[in-house]
């Protein structure tokens, strides 16, 4: 704080206060704190450095393993650009655009997001973000239940399980009625299986929490025949090589932007991905910035279509969010402009490659086997002789980062794990992680 | 003055040098087919080819229209777009109830330290000790400025904090077989609070606000009764004035069996000062990216974590921090919670921006963090005094970190706040809020923060009165302002009526 001694002599004068405690003069007397905060106290900037290094010395989660984790958080490469850029102070340091003479760079960058997103997911409009990817897929469903006037959502259980408990929670004051659809042997919803009569929506993952690929094509169209819409939980890192949820009829595409230039961070700040179609964009929760003209006729961009948000509409808004992940949306905009096209398509293609390579090379350990059968995007259910849950445990002291362990979710899944491959593990990551495997089941 | 931003940040040049139009070009226009920035290495294992894993009916047969450009192109672009846009670091930012504040470099960089920035979510609790510790003395830190028992770090903003402390006042009443049908909230409250309340299932009664500027107590106790679920309230409020009241008022919301929750917006005036669990309330959000000087990233991301007094401790989002039990136990999260409202975020809530708020803490310590609410509210009533003459507040009294002025008397010239808002951008500094809080007409909304210096103040209380002499002498150069920016005025209208919400090649 820049305040002299005598700055603040002068200016409590300026402003006619005796002192300093007549500041707080309207507070009534017998509420006031009588002692200093008990919180630690003040460290200077060596000493907080020193601690800070010290705390993070003792987290050695994603620092000294090989990370093949996943479960909607990935070890991707963040390109030393996008850091560089995303992390810019003008960047970082500004508020919500509301001033846009002073905000045309948050505000272009948003828009560009919003492109990129749209792009990427063969939709009309995206927003400027949401929270995560749980967020993202509630918001879309309650989309659909606003769209469609129904209380019945369907999702499959294919969903991340943590994504389903944050639907049971944020919905819970709304009285939805939330039904799972089961997976089958193959790990995916059995599309001719789906009745969606009365249902607002469909829920689908694209590719799901097994890493499977869902039919969503036919699943849009017989939820289409039923009068539902279709959410498609979507990796935008796959979209160089997958369909996009529009062209396969999904009405809202939803994702973890995580993956797109942002930290792991113990699991935020990530950004909530959000696209649907033109005919629904009054229905769209939060910020979305627009192209529009100056006074002088220059090209300019705006925030747009507030009267949809809680600062004008309050309680009849389309949903309660204010501020949002605008800064990892602006991450992930730089990455899909550093990767473009052909980039995109790359990182696509090894993540595929290399999931199989894994699936291949875990397959020839005895016991241990592909759970679910058939193509993967870049995660693959392992299912092992031993409960995975330990095994899990075992492999960080080996030096590999695995998991998570299914079994808390899915009971009879209790012997299999998750196995994630980015474009950051080769073949010799992949034998490091085979070879954990193979000692420990050895030990056992 | 030398803080305006430049004209075209940079483009002129541009258009100069590279043959640019005067018009920012998106990046898309600056793609050209087979230039790129990627490198990423070929798959190099042994497996089959992609077409052979991926079957036709699941392969993407149109590439995205993403942009080709070069590395350097990708720099210059969003380095000259950052260029086109306000921030902290730039200059002075006095956006009325946003806390805009010094954001600590050390703070940024500690959250980027790998052992913070590089752990993954589901890492095992045995692997993630400091973190959790972090969280841990951030959690008993934040617990004791607030008077509050226990939090959740899951919220990602004050929004998600607002939903999740009314799900648990929920939770509460039907634990008692207790069904309550509405919150009670102040008309001048922020518009998160009424939309977080219809999302919970409850319905929004609003309370006026009386002549001081304050909840009128007895239209209050006209409106509580059995259906009453709770109070949400922003002390000091969106004004800027402190609730008195606010015994009475927390009395009064009790007698009926509702609960107080307390919006921590403005959670900056008071720290260290007075505390809310002392106030009366129950349920209190914090945005640590207002009062713990985190950046606001343009939009976000925040940080709202949602503290609770002990009666409502059961019903916290799972799972919840448990410290050592015994010397040489380890941190861990605590997944049994049965009464639990449930998950709320992905993970863990906005990991980073939390490992920022802790080390704004630890750099200020107590002393420090009760010199944050005293700068705050010594700023806001100096630069008040400098400029009330020819912007009044709309009620009378002394503020906190904040107040509301009136910019009505200069509407006989035929100049708005918004106008006002706009000619202080050529003079070099960000407006303050304008047009909230609803209640006030021709609202300016000023929040200088404690970080700046009276230097500072004193230049946007000139700037503020040469303004309001300009409109009785010269009102159309207020009006006919900014001239000093990229673009003016930007026509809202026609942004909203004809909808370009993407970039498309025309």
């Amino acid at each position: 704080m820049p305040h002299t001694s005598k700055d603040v002599a002068e200016m409590l004068e300026r402003a006619g206060f005796a002192d300093v405690t007549a500041l707080f003069a309207g507070i009534p007397q017998d509420l006031k704190l009588d002692r200093p905060l008990d919180v630690p106290e003040a460290l200077a900037e060596p000493e907080l450095s020193a601690h800070m290094a010290d705390l993070a010395s003792r987290s050695t989660g994603g620092r000294d393993l090989v990370c093949f984790a996943g479960g909607g958080a990935y070890d991707h490469h963040v390109p030393a650009a996008v850091a560089a850029l995303a992390g810019r102070a003008e960047f970082a340091t500004s508020y919500t655009p509301y001033q846009p003479e002073l905000s045309q760079g948050v505000l272009q960058a948003v828009f560009e997001f919003q492109s990129l997103i749209c792009e990427i997911y063969g939709m009309d409009v995206a927003n400027a973000s949401l929270y995560d990817g749980a967020n993202a897929l509630v918001e879309g469903v309650n989309l659909a239940v606003r769209a469609t006037r129904r209380e019945r959502v369907l999702v499959s259980n294919g969903i991340h399980p943590h994504y389903r408990q944050v639907l049971q929670t944020y919905t819970s004051g709304l009285g939805l009625e939330i039904v799972e659809l089961s997976h089958g042997d193959d790990g995916v919803l059995d599309p001719a299986a789906l009745d969606a009569d009365g249902a607002a929506a469909v829920v689908v993952g694209y590719p799901n929490f097994f890493g499977r690929l869902e039919d969503v094509a036919t699943i849009s169209a017989r939820a289409h025949e039923a009068g539902a819409l279709v959410v498609c939980l979507t990796d935008p890192t796959a979209m160089g090589v997958l369909r996009s949820p529009g062209s396969m009829g999904a009405d809202v595409a939803v994702g973890e932007g995580q993956s797109l230039g942002n930290l792991l961070s113990y699991g935020g700040p990530y950004v909530g991905l959000f696209a649907t179609t033109l005919d629904l964009v009054r229905q769209v929760p939060g910020r979305i910035a627009g192209e529009t003209l100056d006074a002088d006729g220059r090209r300019a961009y705006v925030l747009t279509l507030q009267a949809r948000e809680q600062h004008i509409r309050r309680a009849k808004a389309t949903s309660n969010v204010c501020t949002n992940q605008t800064l990892m949306a602006i991450a992930a905009a730089v990455h899909l402009s550093w990767l473009g096209p052909e980039g995109l398509a790359r990182l696509g293609e090894v993540c595929v490659r290399r999931t199989a390579a894994a699936a291949a090379r875990l397959e020839e350990i005895p016991g241990c086997t592909v759970r679910f059968k058939g193509p993967h995007f870049k995660e693959i259910v392992v299912e092992t002789p031993v409960e995975a849950s330990s095994l899990v445990r075992s492999l960080a002291k080996r030096g590999v980062l695995a998991g998570p362990a299914l079994g808390t979710w899915y009971p009879e899944l209790d012997r299999c794990l998750l196995i994630a491959v980015t474009e950051k593990r080769d073949q010799a990551d992949i034998d490091s992680l085979a070879e954990a495997i193979e000692k420990e089941l050895a030990e056992r | 003055m030398s803080r305006t931003l430049e004209p075209s940040g940079g483009t002129r040049t541009a258009a100069r040098a590279g043959g640019d139009t005067d018009q920012f070009p998106v990046i898309f226009e600056r793609s050209r087919p087979g230039r790129r920035a990627w490198s990423l290495p070929d798959a190099a294992v042994d497996a089959p080819a992609l077409d052979d894993l991926i079957p036709a009916q699941h392969r993407r047969t149109t590439a995205p229209a993403l942009p080709e450009v070069s590395e350097l192109d990708l720099v210059r672009h969003y380095t000259r777009l950052s260029q086109r846009n306000w921030a902290i670091d730039v200059g002075p930012y006095p956006l009325g109830s946003c806390s805009m504040k010094y954001n600590p470099k050390i703070a940024e960089q500690a959250a980027n330290l790998p052992g913070f920035a590089s752990l993954h979510p589901f890492a095992g609790d045995e692997l993630v000790q400091g973190a959790l510790e972090l969280l841990g003395i951030l959690e008993r830190s934040l617990c004791e400025a607030t008077g509050m028992a226990r939090l959740t770090f899951q919220p990602a903003a004050g929004a998600q904090g607002e939903l999740t402390g009314l799900l648990m006042m929920r939770a509460f009443h039907e634990s008692r077989g207790d069904k309550r049908t509405k919150v009670i909230i102040p008309d001048s409250a922020h518009g998160t609070n009424p939309a977080s309340v219809s999302l919970a299932g409850y319905r929004a009664e609003e309370v006026r606000s009386d002549e001081r500027g304050l909840v009128d107590v007895d239209a209050l106790k006209q409106a509580l009764d059995q259906e009453t679920a709770g109070l949400m309230l922003t002390n000091p409020n969106t004004l800027g004035l402190f609730e008195r009241d606010i015994k009475e008022i927390a009395a009064a919301v009790h007698e009926v069996g509702g609960l107080l929750y307390y919006d921590g917006a403005n959670f900056n005036s008071i720290v260290g000062v007075v505390r809310p669990g002392d106030m009366g309330f129950d349920i209190v959000h914090m945005n640590l990216h207002k009062t713990f000087a985190t950046p606001h990233g343009g939009g976000g991301p925040g940080s709202g974590p949602l503290a609770v007094s002990e009666r409502l401790e059961r019903f916290l989002p799972a799972p919840v921090l448990a410290p050592p039990a015994y010397e040489g136990d380890r941190w861990r999260w605590d997944h049994d919670r049965p009464d639990s409202i449930g998950r709320i975020h992905s993970f863990h809530g906005n990991f980073g921006i939390n490992v920022r708020a802790y080390a704004y803490l630890r750099s200020l310590g107590p002393e420090g963090l009760r010199l944050v609410a005293e700068r705050a509210v010594l700023n806001a009533n100096y630069l008040k005094a400098l400029i009330e003459e020819a912007f009044p507040t709309a009620y009378p009294g002394d503020c906190m970190h904040e107040f509301v002025s009136t910019a009505k008397s200069l509407r006989k010239k035929g100049v708005k706040a918004m106008d006002v808002a706009k000619r202080l951008i050529d003079l070099g500094y960000h407006p303050p809020t304008v047009y909230f809080p609803l209640v006030v007409d021709e609202a300016l909304m000023v929040e200088p923060t404690e970080t700046e210096s009276k230097e500072t103040i004193d230049g946007l209380a000139a700037a503020l009165n040469q303004i309001a002499a300009e409109a009785d002498t010269d009102p159309e150069l207020v009006k006919a302002a900014p001239t000093s920016t990229p673009v003016r005025r930007p026509d809202e209208a026609k942004a909203a009526r004809e909808l370009r919400l993407r970039w498309s090649p025309e």
